[in-house]
């Protein structure tokens, strides 16, 4: 071998390389494996372990706060002598938990012990109280939308009937409550764990979650023909505070701890998803495009839940972003 | 104290379960030779599976980092710095100025079994629970594979095993050799450590053994030798702790780790506030526009 030969003049090139720059990045050459390490933390590891769920927990933010908030509505229809709205709204919350139970437990490693969610109940852990939640929530939609209906078809007669309508009642406010919950509770349980771009916007993430829920849930049932001006309200004020999140979302930066928001591309999920069921949404419903303005929302709603998970993924991922939120 | 060899706590029969005393591991790099056999020991021993063989490029590090699969991982650390009283060399290729500190610093990574453990404080089936001996232990029969103690772990130990591996779905990490422990026996790791490198033994013990040792080291010029044990932190102190050579970012361990049930009450409190908002922002828009 001579020193002119191809192989040896691609080292003398490495070599020079190297001594310049101190890195070679060329393919099949590993940074990393030069003597000494010059990612960040352990050879760039995460430090923290990035979300292990997949596209049903985004479905199930969006369907559980839509099935939750339709509970809200129906409650209030019921105040107010909307008799159409409340059996929609009873029929989206009941498809709704059902959908989302079938959602979480197809997202579970082992779906057939579902069950062993419901041997404890653990206020400290907010995977626990959404079980229970849902469960509640399950407990009073269903049955409520059985109540509302028997009620509506006057299957029975006299006192059993009026028996009837009040249990519906009681189910509607019971699902009213816990489907609120529903709707805000994902927010603490995404908010309260380890990966930094989490649990740095803990009080953004339910109110944008709840919120979310609620304009999405007046924006189905105006699709599914009830074009009252109520409904139109709530997506003005859904509409509105989405809007002002997707400002403070921008405004709230906490560098490279939360740059998986601010930096990488799945936060551009997140804000296509709030500028269109924020002021996108606001803007069409402004001029009277209701129709176009529910679909804005729902499509937002389910866009930014999807960004959420993606970058909680990018951020677990990222060792500086630990780093740098505990040098906040 | 350092090098009992087989008189040490690591090769005696214990009845700290019987007895309920809190143990520990105690890790200590500057006599770990990097040999791995507390990995191998411990995928034996708790039958963890293969899960797959890469190049990672990373020094002699082909486990990558602790998980489903690895209870256990040796870290295999490689700095331009000067290690107790080295003699360095003087044939400087980067700095040019005749000194060329390097040192190679292995450390055996484990679950570090929180005084406050966010993996059990999230788990909601209650499949991970405190031990008598003051460990946290997952029991597979009971997990179900939320996946909620995986971003739960402020050190990212635990984590759901894929498929097609053996269990899979559950989730997984260090048992502390629970099985072993209540048959009086050392945990697989510790007994098999040829330089004591882990030591296994009562938590108290530990800790006087451990402050010891950094006392030794410094005196040897050993200036950056320190313990890893974040008492002062939300998670209140390890049971599995370290004596680390420098900062602990660079073996990817957190320096203020917390147990993420210190964010719930900010949560909550604005999942109420939003919750409430909702309800009376629903009965406004019908009460004004019906």
């Amino acid at each position: 071998m001579t020193g002119n030969s191809p192989s040896e003049k691609r080292l003398e090139q490495l070599r020079e390389q190297a001594w310049a720059d101190g890195v070679v990045a060329g393919r099949g050459v590993d940074v990393a494996g030069g003597p000494i390490p010059r990612k960040p933390g352990y050879y760039g590891q995460p430090v923290v372990k990035p979300p292990v769920w997949s596209w049903e927990i985004p479905i199930y933010f969006f369907i559980g706060g839509l099935s939750g908030m339709s509970a809200v509505i129906a409650s209030a229809a019921v105040l107010f002598h909307h008799v159409d709205l409340v059996r929609t709204a009873m029929w989206l919350a009941a498809i709704g938990v059902i959908l989302s139970s079938i959602l979480l437990i197809m997202d579970l490693g082992r779906p057939i012990l579902f069950i062993n969610m419901l041997r404890v109940f653990k206020h400290q852990s907010a995977m626990s109280m959404g079980v229970w939640i849902l469960s509640s929530f399950g407990a009073c939609a269903v049955p409520g939308l059985i109540a509302v209906e028997l009620h509506a078809h006057q299957v029975f007669g006299g006192t059993l009937d009026q028996l009837l309508r009040v249990a519906a009642d009681i189910l509607i406010f019971g699902s009213a409550f816990f489907g609120t919950l529903l709707a805000t509770y994902t927010g603490v349980l995404i908010g309260a764990t380890a990966i930094p771009a989490w649990f740095l916007h803990r009080v953004l993430l339910p109110i944008h979650f709840g919120t979310a829920g609620l304009g999405s849930a007046a924006g189905l049932l105006e699709l599914f023909g009830h074009r009252i001006a109520p409904l139109n309200a709530i997506g003005f004020f859904a509409a509105a505070v989405e809007s002002a999140l997707l400002v403070w979302l921008t405004i709230d930066k906490h560098g490279a701890a939360d740059r998986a928001i601010h930096e990488h591309g799945s936060g551009w999920l997140i804000r296509i998803g709030e500028i269109l069921n924020g002021p996108l949404a606001l803007i069409l419903r402004f001029f009277g495009l209701v129709p176009f303005a529910a679909i804005s929302f729902l499509i937002g709603a389910l866009v930014s839940r999807f960004g959420w998970i993606a970058v909680g993924k990018v951020s677990g991922s990222d060792p500086e972003a630990v780093f740098a939120a505990e040098r906040l | 104290m350092i090098g009992e060899g087989i008189q040490s706590t690591n090769q005696r029969k214990h009845s700290y379960v019987h007895d309920h005393v809190e143990v520990g591991f105690f890790t200590d790099p500057t006599v770990c030779i990097g040999c791995k056999a507390c990995e191998v020991a411990c995928k034996e021993w708790n039958h963890v599976p293969d899960d797959g063989f890469v190049w990672s490029g990373n020094s002699y590090d082909n486990t990558g980092h602790l998980g489903a699969s690895t209870w256990r991982h040796v870290m295999f650390l490689e700095q331009d710095r000067q290690k107790g009283n080295q003699i360095v060399g003087s044939h400087s290729l980067a700095n040019g100025d005749g000194e060329d500190p390097f040192r190679w610093v292995f450390l055996s990574d484990v679950c570090k079994h929180c005084e406050e453990a966010g993996c059990l404080e999230a788990c909601p089936t209650g499949a991970i629970v405190r031990t008598e001996v003051g460990t946290v232990l997952v029991q597979n029969d009971v997990c179900n594979g939320c996946g909620y103690c995986v971003v739960s772990c402020p050190f990212g130990v635990i984590d759901r095993r894929p498929e097609p591996l053996p269990d899979a779905g559950g989730a997984f990490k260090c048992t502390f050799c629970y099985d072993r422990q209540k048959s009086g026996l050392v945990p697989a790791c510790a007994k098999v450590c040829p330089t004591e490198s882990i030591v296994f033994g009562r938590l108290d013990d530990l800790r006087a053994r451990g402050a010891e040792r950094v006392q030794q080291l410094q005196q040897s010029g050993y200036n950056d030798a320190q313990l890893y044990d974040p008492t002062e932190t939300s998670v209140r102190g390890i049971h599995a702790f370290f004596l680390i050579l420098g900062e602990p970012e660079a073996y990817g361990l957190p320096a203020k780790p917390q147990v993420p049930t210190i964010y719930l009450k900010s949560a909550w409190t604005s999942a109420f506030a939003t919750a409430i908002a909702s309800i009376i922002a629903t009965l406004l828009a019908f009460a004004f526009f019906s």
